[in-house]
């Protein structure tokens, strides 16, 4: 019988420890399937953040590196001006990345760093238990707006794709979503596509990819795709911000 | 024999590190060490190397974290409020047994304090710098010479036990001029870095360096493990240097640059009759105990002199289980003891009168 799916060999075989309907699960595969058709497992270095994606480091069958919160881009940038060779990506939350991660993100971008960075914006501080993300939308509900955000005290969320982009150390920023098998399929070429141009010597890459969170959304897992349509990708349109490819 | 050359302290630990194979540094700009970041921009490209000034010491800690895990030969320096900050990465590199050297020229704090000499840094680097239960060997050097020698050696320790190594130095070391030799001494033999995330190359399992464990038993196991390092460095690498103490009856004790100034009331003290001399912990951590303990029944009193409110007297007294009485003399926000000031202060305490 011909086989026409299988596991990626740069993921590895092993339980993964997400929720029921959480989107880490599509994105892993994504990453290790680029990570496979590219060839690059025996090369690649990843930075696995804190969050939920904690334990990206016994997922991925590449060397990972377990780095402080919001310190990837930072850590990222060791491992790759040491070993220039190695491919070097991290895999951030919204709270790792545009919080407490916010400099180090900004400037490695800036510094056109040649890393990927997979960036999952889904709106909240899932490992913790849902807490308000600079991501949370204006009168979303979490443990820490519990009256949903006000703006006027809390501020507003943060648009980490289009802030970049305004930025020359960039090569290429792309926000995807895999909320349908069309879009999945997007967002795997958009990853593929930032490898590429890390592989190519273009300088820094960034793909967001617009997540759910069911639990600490309170929803089933369709309700929390049919939320992710309805409220996310209106304040955080899909598209291509920055391409120097 | 070598050439001398006059180099500032901070330059000192800059070269010495570049002649110890370290082609990677990761800084950011604060007063009293900016001299390090300045000769590693100026050297760094032209060996090969790479020298970064990241957006902040945390950020310029996390690099090293990363470089170091990388396999590199890897240091950053910086001084007191910025430690503060590294403090975070310094604590996972501890965590997941990396090898990396940081230096401090410390200046007189708290908080923003000031910009002269001071060693008010001493329990910080000492006693757990970042947050958990880890050791951090921390050298003292007090010559622009013995700099290079142990920022050499700091390189080896780190390489050697995976673990950070500080480099602790205040204001006026870093700024002082002398004339040194660049004769490293000879390195250890040093384990591979099997460990390293550097890729695979799909010959070898990934490799995953971390500082989690959710399961208390494994982090207790992992904490006890790393735990017998640190007793075998307390064992094997605790060095000291005694002056005058073959006949002291009384002790004056100091590190870095203030051994060089209780030393000149030691002679001074001599010259007068009085028989003193000087301890000079070259490892603060480890804490030279037994050196200390030899001299419990032959001297009558210890002075500790140093650049802050008195830390380092603490250990003192620990390590002579306070059988021998420890004075205490110290000036802070940046000013520096004065060899009158020891002297003053010693003729009290043998005078029955401190």
């Amino acid at each position: 019988m011909k086989q026409v799916f299988k596991k990626p060999h740069a993921l590895c075989d092993v339980p993964l420890h997400y929720c029921p309907g959480c989107t880490h699960g599509i994105v892993h595969r994504l990453v290790a399937e680029v990570i496979d058709e590219l060839g690059i497992e025996g090369k690649t270095v990843g930075i696995a953040p804190v969050g939920c994606s904690v334990f990206a480091y016994d997922y991925f069958n590449c060397d990972m590196v377990e780095a402080a919160h919001g310190r990837a881009p930072a850590v990222a940038t060791g491992v790759k001006r040491t070993n220039q060779d190695n491919i070097v990506f991290t895999y951030q939350g919204d709270g790792d990345l545009a919080a407490i991660g916010t400099a180090e993100t900004v400037h490695a971008a800036a510094r056109g760093e040649n890393i990927t960075i997979i960036f999952i914006n889904n709106a909240i501080y899932g490992m913790t238990g849902g807490q308000m993300a600079p991501t949370t939308l204006p009168g979303q509900v979490t443990q820490t707006s519990p009256y949903g955000r006000n703006t006027e005290t809390q501020g507003f969320p943060i648009r980490v794709s289009e802030m970049l982009a305004t930025l020359d150390g960039p090569a290429y920023i792309e926000r995807v979503t895999v909320d349908t098998v069309k879009h999945i399929n997007q967002a795997k070429k958009a990853i593929k596509k930032a490898f590429a141009c890390q592989i190519e010597k273009k300088g820094f890459s960034l793909v967001e990819v617009v997540s759910t969170c069911p639990t600490n959304w309170g929803l089933s897992p369709e309700e929390a795709m049919n939320w992710l349509r309805d409220n996310m990708l209106p304040y955080y349109p899909l598209g291509v911000y920055c391409d120097k490819m | 024999m070598a050439e001398k050359v006059l180099l500032k302290g901070n330059e000192a630990i800059a070269e010495a590190a570049i002649l110890s194979g370290c082609r990677y540094f990761f800084g950011y700009p604060i007063t009293p060490q900016t001299e390090i970041s300045a000769y590693m921009a100026k050297r760094m490209p032209k060996i090969g190397g790479v020298f970064l000034q990241a957006e902040s010491e945390i950020s310029a800690c996390n690099m090293v974290y990363g470089a170091a895990a990388a396999g590199a030969r890897v240091m950053t320096s910086s001084s007191s409020p910025g430690i503060s900050l590294k403090a975070e990465a310094i604590s996972y590199i501890a965590g997941a047994d990396l090898p990396a050297v940081v230096v401090n020229i410390v200046r007189a704090g708290p908080g923003l304090g000031g910009i002269q000499p001071a060693q008010s840094d001493y329990h910080q680097a000492t006693k757990g710098l970042g947050h958990g239960d880890y050791k951090m060997i921390v050298l003292a050097p007090s010559s622009v010479q013995e700099i290079i020698n142990l920022t050499a050696e700091a390189f080896d320790l780190a390489d050697f036990y995976r673990m950070p190594v500080m480099i602790i130095g205040d204001g006026m070391l870093g700024q002082m001029m002398e004339p040194v030799t660049f004769e490293l001494p000879e390195g250890r033999k040093l384990p591979e870095k099997t460990w390293a995330t550097n890729g695979t190359g799909m010959k070898r399992e990934h490799n995953v360096v971390n500082s989690l464990y959710i399961k208390p038993d494994d982090l207790e196991k992992i904490v006890l493990e790393r735990n017998k390092k640190y007793i075998q460095i307390q064992q094997d690498e605790t060095k000291a240097e005694t002056y005058c103490m073959e006949d002291a009856e009384y002790m004056i004790t100091a590190y870095g640059s203030t051994a060089r100034i209780a030393k000149n009331a030691v002679d001074e003290l001599r010259d007068q009759g009085i028989k003193v001399g000087l301890v000079r912990p070259i490892t603060l951590w480890p804490f030279p105990d037994e050196t200390y303990k030899q001299y419990v029944g032959k001297v009558k009193a210890i002075l500790s002199v140093e650049m802050s409110l008195g830390q380092m007297i603490d250990d003192v007294k620990l390590a002579v289980e306070s059988k021998i009485p420890v004075h205490f003399y110290g000036r802070c926000g940046g000013n520096i003891p004065y060899p009158d000031e020891i002297i003053k202060k010693m003729k009290d305490i043998v005078g029955g009168i401190a």
